[in-house]
């Protein structure tokens, strides 16, 4: 009988920041420029140039905090992390060690551990085959990104599958995205993830020994990485062997882990206080600033879309989860007419043409703000459908139009003709003219089949291109074959 | 004016006789620049090869100015008296200079020092050691040996140095001049290639305390590229004090008693007399953990040394070994050229004092130490306003003397390093001459009259005023002639 395994999983998530400049000098931060042309004598280690700390990256870093539910250290420290890499030009990465910016706290139901600043490598390019710096003809290096700020924001192990793991570096990531600290983007590098892995036995408290796994630069490969590095120590478990704390490399193209170093092999790195800078010392005023610029963040919104404007829970988190979504349903709800009796519904009307129709015509990360749409366009459709002044169909139509080309509903509609056929004459001398060109269906529905209808149905909406209301429509046949 | 007067000029003399137009800049910046080329005691490591352009009216307006070599400046040699180093050419200049350069100062010359600023010689200078004009058997002390000698000699009218744990107060004290080590952080550190950040400070080596005055006052000010720089509270005046009534000198029996040469220390009690005719009050006082200061010293130093020397990879700048090996193999085949001996030890110590286990037994440790003495400072100073003891515990020795046994080398920043850790502000004014312990047997006259003495005061933070006023008063009833060597 084999045991049955719990993984337990923790994350360090490393966050470029999106300062105005690097994290020690005047630098500003580098998007593709041309390598190495965004240096100083600071970023590059030369002799005789000192760090001076940013104080935007100090504030974003207790945005983060807050938004995070840590506690902000009155005073935190700087150290030295001591070694040598080409990528590091002083020979040490100014970080933060036992005195970190915050500590603690919470997202959903993950436990955070701390959050620290320190300053990233530069970028190594190895020229040759083997793309590793081993057995290459000659490394570069591109100083450009060295420097940029970064927050490094460590969990508890309380992650538990590998699914669970991605969804809550979603959630992170759509929290980082929301605060404006970050572009949060994997491909890019602005969002790296390590994962601490161990397994345990079922039902057992105790923790089994963790390995690391560096660097997985998508969701896909973080769940995969973590799913196949279960496996692995579940495999060596089952057959007696014993899991060694190691740091290992996932390979998403063969799937393979391999060991980059084992503890033994670990670096000393001779940590100290980094005698450059003073403490970060956060003030009250610093503390304020910080707080005044926190936006809503996704959970507090969804209580309140679902409280205050009375939506479904489930449109309350797409619209809060995804904040283009929600900033764009917000600010069309306000263009909407003042408040009347049946805001709510209309409120819920608006939110489902925002997060279903609209959000399903636009390409997958796309904004409805970047779109033709504009927030009073929707919200006016949205409008009309709910006042029947057009059908759904229509409505439909006009969205693609909008999509396409942009514009004001109304005018569309008038254009196009699309106006409902409200329950008058001229709908009802259509639907006289299905029943007759359709006997057999009418006879049946006579009969008392009701289902028999759709031909009728269907001859009416060609002939009015859609714009008679269904609900009419089925009431008029029923009134005439009746 | 004659070559002869114009040296024999001062700084503050010079720079008021270049704004009265009485001599040009061009004239004195050649006679200097001559003088300097034909150095035979190897002050320099770089010496101008034109003279600049005059500079429009500033309150320096031209006088010469010779900078230690671990002063970065753009498009001069660098170097920091290391092999690592040699032919940098750094693209920016530090803070201090630029500060000196912008109040009209002319850059004449780059100074000779102990590699990266370790060392109380000057022997452990790549491109040589450095000779004492007063006697070129003995060694000018260290590290900014270079610039003490060129001051003594008169191959600059001043020089600027940096001071760790005495490296601006010791050499000047054998050199017979006067060296002034700031507060830390009232000085920029930006652009100073680093040997142990939290003690490093810039400072003036002249001939006399007013040229101290003098430079200190275009030297000081806060500087936003240097995280620990400090806003200097007021100006720097040139001093005036001509008696010292009411001032209170506290002598630690620690930096005062065993070790110190007799001939050293007997020209240390004559200025104690001196002070006392002039009005002052002097009190024995006590800093008990100064005995230890060395020690900490030889923790804290190399430790930060151990890091902020990493950067010297062979990788972006400076010397590389090439090596056919990987990487690991030419990080230390050029850091095993590049560096000298005592440079490589204090990594070695450095380094071993940071590794995980020992942390806390030694670099720990040795902040605790750190903070003691702090306090022992604070304490003292709410009864005295200044601290006083011999500079170093003996004149200048001879090369070579003190390379074979590092402790012993070790020893002569004894009664410098307590304020280094302290951070507090302290001058060295000659004070006197005294027989070297091999020539006790010689008689005075023999001799010369013996190798210069140096009189340490140091005060509170941001006290540079006060010592300022204090030596200068002092300086005034000493006399010094420090005139000779110039010659
Ligand atoms: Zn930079």
């Amino acid at each position: 009988m084999t045991t049955t395994y719990e993984p337990v999983i923790g994350l360090e998530i490393h966050v470029q920041l999106l300062t105005r400049t690097k994290m020690f000098c005047g630098c500003e931060l580098s998007f593709g420029e041309p390598p190495n042309t965004r240096t100083c004598p600071v970023c590059l280690g030369l002799p005789g140039a000192l760090p001076v700390a940013n104080a935007q990256a100090i504030h974003f870093g207790l945005m983060i905090g807050l938004a995070l539910d840590s506690e902000l250290a009155p005073r935190s420290i700087f150290h030295r992390k001591n070694y040598f890499y080409p990528d590091l030009p002083k020979g040490y990465q100014i970080s933060q060690y036992d005195e970190p910016l915050c500590r603690g706290g919470r997202l959903a139901d993950v436990r955070i551990h701390r959050v620290h600043l320190e300053e990233d490598a530069a970028k190594l390019v190895h020229v040759g085959a083997s793309g590793r710096i081993h057995a290459s003809d000659a490394s570069i290096v591109d100083f450009n990104r060295g420097g940029t700020p970064l927050a490094e924001i460590v969990t508890e192990p309380d992650l538990h599958s590998p699914e669970q793991a991605g969804q809550w570096l979603r959630l992170l990531r759509a929290t980082l995205r929301h605060l404006g600290v970050s572009d949060v983007n994997m491909d890019e590098g602005s969002l790296r993830c390590d994962a601490n892995v161990s397994v345990r036995p079922e039902g057992s408290r105790e923790l089994g020994t963790k390995t690391e796994l560096k660097n997985m630069n998508s969701f896909r490969f973080l769940e995969r990485g973590i799913r196949a590095e279960i496996a692995r120590q579940e495999g060596i478990l089952n057959e007696g062997g014993r899991v060694v704390q190691e740091t290992l490399h996932f390979d998403p193209g063969s799937g393979e882990i391999t060991s980059l170093r084992s503890k033994e092999q670990a670096h000393d790195y001779r940590y100290f206080p980094e005698p450059d800078l003073a403490p970060v010392a956060v003030s009250e005023t610093m503390l304020a600033a910080a707080r005044q610029a926190m936006p809503e963040l996704p959970s507090a919104r969804a209580v309140r879309l679902q409280d205050s404007l009375g939506l479904s829970a489930e449109s309350a988190h797409l619209l809060a989860f995804r904040p283009e979504l929600g900033d764009y349903f917000e600010q069309a709800l306000q263009s909407s007419p003042d408040s009347t009796p049946s805001a709510g519904a209309q409120a819920q009307a608006l939110a489902n043409w925002v997060t279903g129709e609209l959000a399903k015509r636009l390409a997958p990360e796309e904004s409805p703000a970047d779109s033709k749409v504009s927030p009073e366009a929707i919200t006016v459709l949205s409008q009309m459908a709910a006042e029947k002044q057009i059908s759904v169909g229509a409505a439909r139509q006009v969205l693609d139009r909008l999509v396409a080309e942009g514009g004001d509903p109304r005018t569309l509609v008038e254009q196009e003709g699309l106006a409902a056929l409200d329950g008058g004459d001229e709908l009802r001398q259509i639907v006289r003219a299905a029943i007759a060109a359709n006997a057999d269906a009418a006879q049946r529905v006579r009969a008392g089949n009701p289902k028999a209808t759709g031909p009728i149905v269907g001859y009416v909406m060609r002939e009015t291109k859609g714009r008679a209301d269904g609900a009419e429509v089925t009431r008029l046949i029923a009134e005439l074959l009746g | 004016m004659s070559a002869e007067e114009l040296v024999s000029l001062g700084a503050q003399a010079a720079a008021q006789a270049l704004a009265s137009g009485q001599i040009a800049a061009h004239e004195l910046y050649e006679i200097y620049r001559s003088r300097a080329a034909a150095d035979d005691l190897n002050c320099f490591t770089w010496v101008a090869e034109q003279t600049p352009a005059p500079p429009a009216a500033s309150p320096l307006g031209g006088v010469p100015l010779a900078v230690k070599d671990l002063f970065c400046t753009e498009g001069v040699p660098s170097q920091s008296g290391s092999r690592i180093l040699e032919g940098y050419l750094p693209p920016y200049t530090a803070t201090a200079v630029e500060r000196l350069l912008g109040a009209g100062a002319c850059l004449l010359a780059k100074t000779n020092q102990d590699e990266f600023a370790m060392g109380s010689s000057n022997e452990n200078s790549a491109f040589g050691p450095v000779l004492n004009p007063w006697d070129r058997s003995r060694v000018p002390g260290g590290s900014s040996g270079g610039s003490a000698a060129a001051v003594a000699a008169g191959l600059t009218p001043w020089a600027l140095g940096t001071d760790t744990g005495g490296s601006i107060r010791q050499p000047a004290a054998l050199c017979g001049i006067v060296g002034f080590k700031p507060t830390y952080g009232a000085v920029s550190r930006y652009g100073m290639i680093a040997f142990a950040s939290s003690l490093d400070q810039a400072g003036p080596l002249t001939r006399d305390v007013t040229d101290a005055a003098l430079m200190l006052r275009h030297l000081i000010g806060y500087d936003e590229c240097d995280a620990t720089s400090l806003d200097f509270p007021g100006e720097i005046a040139l001093p005036t004090a001509e008696r010292l009534d009411g001032v209170r000198l506290g002598v630690p029996e620690e930096l005062t008693g065993e070790g110190i040469e007799a001939g050293v220390l007997a020209a240390f009690h004559a200025t104690l007399a001196l002070a006392e005719q002039l009005g002052a009050t002097v009190e024995p006082i006590s800093l008990p953990h100064a005995a230890h200061a060395l020690s900490a010293y030889y923790v804290i130093a190399p430790a930060e040394c151990s890091s902020n020397l990493a950067r010297f990879d062979g990788v972006r700048y400076g010397m590389r070994t090439e090596a056919a090996g990987d990487l690991t193999e030419m990080y230390t085949r050029t850091r095993h050229d590049g560096f000298g001996a005592e440079v490589k030890r204090r990594i070695m110590l450095g380094t071993y004092a940071l590794s995980s286990g020992y942390y806390d037994a030694y670099y720990g440790r040795a902040q605790c130490v750190r903070t003691k003495i702090v306090e022992d400072f604070r304490n003292v100073f709410a009864d005295v306003d200044f601290v006083v003891t011999p500079t170093a515990p003996s004149v200048a020795f001879p090369l070579g003397s003190k390379t074979a046994d590092p402790l012993a080398m070790y020893l002569n920043d004894f009664c410098t390093v307590p304020m280094s850790l302290a951070g507090i502000p302290a001058i060295s004014i000659p004070c006197g001459l005294a027989l070297p312990p091999e020539d006790r047997n010689v008689t005075e006259a023999a001799s010369g009259g013996g190798l210069p003495v140096g009189f340490q005061i140091a005060g509170p933070a941001f006290s540079e005023n006060r010592i300022l006023e204090t030596a200068f008063a002092l300086e005034q009833a000493i006399g010094f002639d420090g005139g000779t060597v110039r010659a």
